[in-house]
């Protein structure tokens, strides 16, 4: 099989992706008014989890401060949604353009140094952004940002007080952004992103542009974050510091590892598990539920994912 | 602006002391402890406890603070850490951070998520002027002890026997244990120490920094700065890293106070893209 062939082998859509597709179209309908907050918080964490998973998964870097995007396009939708026009889809995309342009920017700075280095400006991106966010009187400081009010979608669909309409957009989006992560990760140029996370020397040697494409998946993660976050500033009417929070870029950083990382859904089965046990151990441990999620952090760590969740390897000898 | 100085440099003084273990460990095992703050929570923990409920005076409670945290740190090292060093950074991160959760939580659970005050010593209250320099005592008897313990850090790590040990397995582990040097056990003190000297800059820093839960969130980025800026080869690289980042933040609050610790990270994040490897860091690479 030439290299040509296997990449377009891997491009082929399997069954179980068309099936994992259906059930997320089903959920909306399995959803009812009931759940549908619930469900939109969800894809739009899937979401965000799906981009972290473009740079950590598919590139390899460590990024703490994910939560700079996300917060980015979350304040970008607010502003524009009460200043500019309240059209949701306009405001999506020029949230997405905000994001993606800091991503361009800042990826330069996460190019150079170790690992540690790198941890650093990510984390010290999202901080800057966050004390931003605090002081600056348009984004309304450590009250957030109130009172935004959105258009209907398309001018046919009102978000609704259940959030029916906001859980389809969701989805909708979440879907859109699933197909653009597999095209891209099944392309060349996802392989070589993967040679890069494997080997930069080596991928540097082949002749690869390195820096080049470590920024451009860059900027894609964050233009891809950027959208997450003005799904959830649209749909909720609100824009907080809580978006640009070290809680958010920690918790999406989990939701991927519980998912898995390198696989496109491994972001979605993340964000479900995450969101059923945090929905689980808040309601039974209100103020310490943190304390279990850490236990779980580190558990999950020191036993090895693929160990944790495959229990029929756990008395096998590795 | 002479005693901003000399806050900035009593700051930046115990920062140093909190952060000094974290250089250590990540310069000789390259990991990514998130979770130092822990160590630097519980000393300050142990001092305002024993002082509230026991009615110990607060030197008396500055060894124990530097015992109970090097204890549990020697512990954690031996059961927790040890598995981890081979691993990659991701599982470090993930590893110390729930660490992180885990303690803010259970100290909340045990203590309650109140602020808590350390009440000084009369003759460490209160400030007196030196050629019109207003000069705070306790500001000053936090940079006399950290003074010291630099300067015994120094000592120990450059003119002993341990010293040129632990120095060797920096540079070099696998070398280092061929030549017979147990690398482990100098790793397994390393980390003890560490984290009691972060406890003690806990307690000493109770009062300055302030103490609650959410502590080694808090200061997590401090400390990461410290070490990352300063470089892990060395000890003056992070001790003068500490001193920049405390004058620069007590400045920085001090004159544009709407600007807030902003100052502080942007001065991190261009340091960091002018010099990767820190500003006193050599350039190896693992």
């Amino acid at each position: 099989m030439s290299a040509a062939q296997s990449i377009a082998a891997d491009r082929r859509w399997r069954p179980w992706e068309l099936v994992l597709i259906a059930a997320l179209a089903i959920s909306w309908f399995a959803a009812g008014n009931e759940h549908s907050l619930l469900g939109n918080e969800i894809a739009i964490f899937a979401l965000f989890a799906l981009s972290l998973d473009l740079i950590l998964g598919y590139a390899g870097i460590i990024s703490l401060g994910h939560a700079a995007f996300f917060g980015v396009g979350a304040y970008t939708a607010a502003l524009f949604a009460k200043h500019v026009m309240p059209d949701p889809l306009v405001g999506l995309v020029v949230a997405t353009a905000a994001a993606a342009l800091l991503g361009a920017l800042s990826s330069v700075l996460v190019m150079r140094g170790s690992d540690l280095a790198r941890l650093m400006i990510t984390l010290g991106v999202a901080a800057i952004l966050y004390e931003l966010a605090n002081k600056l009187d348009f984004t309304g400081g450590a009250d957030g940002l109130q009172g935004v009010s959105m258009g209907s979608l398309l001018g046919r669909f009102e978000f609704d007080l259940y959030g029916r309409t906001a859980f389809a957009y969701s989805l909708v989006l979440l879907v859109v952004g699933l197909l653009i992560a597999r095209r891209i990760v099944a392309s060349p140029f996802g392989w070589s992103l993967r040679a890069i996370r494997d080997n930069r020397l080596r991928a540097a040697a082949i002749g690869l542009n390195v820096d080049l494409r470590l920024g451009a998946v860059y900027t894609l993660a964050a233009a891809m974050a950027g959208a997450a976050g003005a799904l959830l500033a649209q749909t909720t009417g609100f824009a907080s510091l809580d978006v640009l929070d070290f809680h958010r870029s920690a918790d999406v950083m989990l939701m991927l590892i519980i998912g898995g990382t390198g696989w496109l859904w491994g972001g979605v089965l993340g964000a479900i598990g995450f969101k059923l046990m945090h929905s689980l151990l808040s309601a039974w441990t209100p103020q310490y539920w943190t304390f279990w999620l850490g236990l779980f952090l580190v558990v999950l760590v020191m036993v090895g994912r693929d160990r944790f969740f495959k229990p029929w390897t756990w008395f096998r000898k590795s | 602006m002479l005693t901003l100085l000399f806050d900035g440099i009593a700051y930046g003084m115990l920062l140093f002391v909190l952060a000094v273990g974290l250089a250590v460990t990540l310069g000789l095992m390259n990991f990514v402890n998130l979770a130092h703050g822990a160590f630097a929570m519980a000393g300050g923990y142990v001092t305002v406890l024993l002082m509230d409920r026991a009615g110990v005076p607060f030197l008396a409670t500055l060894p124990l603070a530097f015992l109970l945290p090097a204890l549990v740190g020697a512990v954690a090292e031996r059961l927790l850490y040890r598995p981890m060093y081979k691993r990659p950074h991701l599982d470090h991160v993930l590893f110390s951070i729930g660490l992180v959760f885990m303690t803010v939580a259970a100290v909340d659970w045990l203590v309650g998520s109140q602020q808590q005050i350390v009440k000084l010593p009369l003759w460490l209250q209160g400030r007196f002027e030196i050629a019109s320099v207003g000069i705070g005592k306790y500001r000053l008897f936090i940079i006399v002890v950290c003074l010291i313990l630099t300067l015994m850090l120094q000592w120990v790590l450059g003119r002993t026997r341990f010293g040129s040990r632990l120095r060797a397995a920096v540079d070099d582990p696998r070398v280092a244990a061929g030549l017979g040097i147990d690398v482990n056990t100098v790793f397994s003190v390393t980390f003890a120490v560490g984290s009691g000297l972060a406890g003690l800059g806990g307690a000493l820093g109770a009062e300055v920094l302030g103490l609650d839960p959410s502590f080694p969130l808090k200061f997590m980025i401090y400390f990461l700065i410290v070490v990352s800026v300063g470089g892990t080869t060395t000890i003056t690289g992070p001790l003068l890293a500490a001193l920049l980042l405390g004058i620069a933040d007590v400045m920085g609050k001090y004159y544009v106070p709407q600007l807030g610790a902003f100052v502080v990270y942007l001065l991190m994040v261009i340091i960091l893209f002018w010099r990767p490897q820190g500003l006193f860091g050599r350039g190896a690479t693992r």
